[in-house]
């Protein structure tokens, strides 16, 4: 799987160059500000691409705004969005589009080798990777809409599907059986008026209701 | 001696007064009507010369365009006491000259006006003229000292004047001083943000890269690696929370509402947000709001023992309003805690107001209003 970084720190940059080559992932590419990070990306047409909100030169939101081009230019590439504080605003802007093939992560996150890594692949291979940070800023601005019908149960499952988790990965976060979780997936989609139909698609239909950028 | 040089700085302003004085009124009467602000400076600045080169008298000089009724009735009083002066002091110069010129030489012309050598006219001359000559190096020292007294009462800034100059520079320089201070807490959170937050990550990633590539090391060593990358994140956490505390650059880049959102995620009391601000107040309004709100929470959060809170943030009529509640135990008295004076303070500083009303048994509503500009 080929990366490209964009990262200002230097010393962070190199970490992450180290941490994904140990990981058997190959950084074709490594930018320190947004513009050459974009001339990267089209020269080098990498699988997914990780990516630190604030660079030079205003040091606000730089990367946010290359996810963007990325995502409208070339939707086939994943973007891992990494900063040092998660933003519900961000989210939503980066949410814009279809949720697939993005993520959003405290930079804290990289400390967890293995979790991290994870997360990028399953980006990378189409799914969502959003902050525990983020889903519960999401939660809060969605308190008043058809969500209100879900139980904090199975919001709380929402939250961790739209965090990009499998089933199993539900179960195991919130120490119930399979089908427990099973079950309470099944009870959002009748919410949400989800009609019986292949079991993904759903799952992102879902997700982009919790989102608030989904068509009801 | 300096009594002397007194007396004589005195007659030189009665002798030049109605030169001055004319002048003065003839220019207000003439580009008066056109320029009043420049020729009331200008005519007053002679005057001010005056006093200060020949009395040495400063006197405050008021804004320009300021104080102009009271200048421009100081120039027509001044024209006609300077005249007066001039009349009295150099008559009695003139008629005590005359008269021990009489004296002296009236023989000469003895036909003429008195009988020189009357006994009356030879007693009461020369004391006539000497009590002339004491009026003419006292009066001058009196004139100048009432003309001095009218042009400190009316061409010095007038104490309300003075009072709202002093106002105005007060507010400008606190206004730098909370701006200055905002901007330091901005650096403040960029130099963490690039410097010790970025070492912190890249220590934490290299320890958990450790972790997860020494699997098989002594349990020992695990363990101590194990404790360090828990130590790594936590502190990063709490980096993060102290950083955002200061100024979260999300403030400056979307703007209150989007700031918020963050706080009321992190509360552990669940929080009702809803912001309607439709135009952006000024960056340090945001502040203080932003502030407010982070602050208010993190009291419920310590003190209240609330259930829920609500914050509401709205901009209406020129003023910012944020309002924060809570279902806790009330009893929150400004006076007492730290942080509610800490409030109170900071919305102080750009003309806010701060009410809190929490009655023991709650609920607490904390009730803060900003003016939008500052």
């Amino acid at each position: 799987m080929r990366v490209v970084i964009g990262e200002d720190s230097v010393l962070l940059r190199d970490g992450l160059v180290r941490l994904l080559t140990a990981h058997d992932l190959d950084v074709v590419a490594t930018a320190g500000d947004a513009e050459s990070f974009l001339r990267l990306v089209s020269e080098h047409r990498p699988d997914v691409v990780v990516l630190d909100v604030r660079m030079p030169p205003s040091f606000t939101d730089e990367g946010l705004r290359a996810a963007l081009v990325l995502r409208r230019q070339y939707p086939e590439i994943a973007v891992l969005l990494l900063s040092q504080y998660v933003e519900e605003r961000y989210a939503t802007e980066l949410l814009s589009g279809p949720p697939s093939r993005v993520g959003y992560l405290l930079k804290d996150r990289v400390a967890d080798v293995g979790d991290f890594v994870e997360a990028l692949r399953r980006v990378a291979s189409g799914g969502t990777a959003l902050d525990p940070e983020v889903v519960s800023q999401l939660l809060l601005r969605r308190r008043r809409d058809p969500l209100e019908r879900l139980t904090p149960r199975e919001r709380e499952v929402l939250g961790l599907m739209a965090e990009g988790r499998s089933n199993s990965a539900i179960a195991v976060a919130l120490c119930v059986t399979d089908s427990a979780v099973g079950k309470h997936v099944n009870n959002i989609f009748a919410k949400l008026d989800l009609p019986p139909a292949d079991n993904d698609h759903r799952r992102v239909l879902a997700v982009l209701r919790f989102l608030g950028v989904g068509k009801a | 001696m300096r009594l002397l040089m007194r007396i004589w700085r005195s007659t030189v302003l009665a002798a030049t007064g109605p030169a001055i004085g004319l002048a003065g009124w003839i220019a207000v009467l003439t580009a008066g009507w056109i320029v009043p602000g420049a020729v009331a400076s200008t005519v007053s600045g002679w005057y001010r010369f005056r006093y200060a080169d020949l009395l040495d008298e400063p006197l405050a000089v008021p804004a320009p365009g300021r104080d102009l009724a009271r200048q421009f009735a100081f120039i027509g009083l001044a024209g006609l006491l300077a005249l007066l002066s001039f009349a009295v002091v150099v008559g009695c110069w003139a008629f005590s000259i005359a008269g021990f010129g009489w004296l002296s030489f009236g023989w000469a012309a003895r036909d003429q006006l008195l009988t020189y050598g009357d006994p009356v006219a030879m007693s009461v001359t020369p004391i006539a003229a000497s009590l002339l000559i004491l009026l003419a190096l006292a009066l001058p020292l009196r004139f100048a000292s009432w003309e001095i007294g009218m042009a400190r009462a009316l061409l010095q800034p007038s104490r309300t004047a003075e009072l709202s100059e002093r106002v105005d520079a007060l507010t400008g320089s606190r206004a730098d001083v909370v701006d200055a201070a905002d901007a330091e807490r901005r650096r403040i959170e960029r130099d963490l943000h690039d410097g010790a937050q970025q070492r912190l990550v890249s220590l934490a990633m290299n320890l958990g890269l450790a972790r997860a590539t020494l699997a098989d090391t002594d349990p020992r060593a695990l363990d101590a690696l194990t404790a360090a990358h828990e130590e790594a994140k936590l502190a990063l956490t709490e980096l993060r929370d102290l950083v955002r505390g200061l100024h979260p650059a999300v403030l400056d880049d979307r703007g209150l509402d989007a700031a918020l959102s963050g706080v009321a995620a992190r509360s552990p009391v669940p929080v009702e947000l809803s912001v309607s601000v439709p135009e952006r107040p000024s960056r340090t309004v945001e502040a203080v709001a932003y502030f407010v709100v982070a602050e208010a929470l993190s009291n419920i959060a310590k003190h209240a023992g609330a259930s829920a809170a609500t914050v509401a943030v709205s901009a209406f009529h020129g003023r910012l309003h944020v309002v924060v509640t809570d279902d806790g135990c009330g009893g929150a008295d400004p006076s007492r805690g730290t942080g509610l004076r800490g409030l109170a303070q900071r919305v102080g500083s750009v003309d806010g107001t701060l009410t809190v009303s929490s009655p023991e048994g709650g609920p607490t509503e904390i009730r803060v209003e900003l003016p939008c500009e500052s």
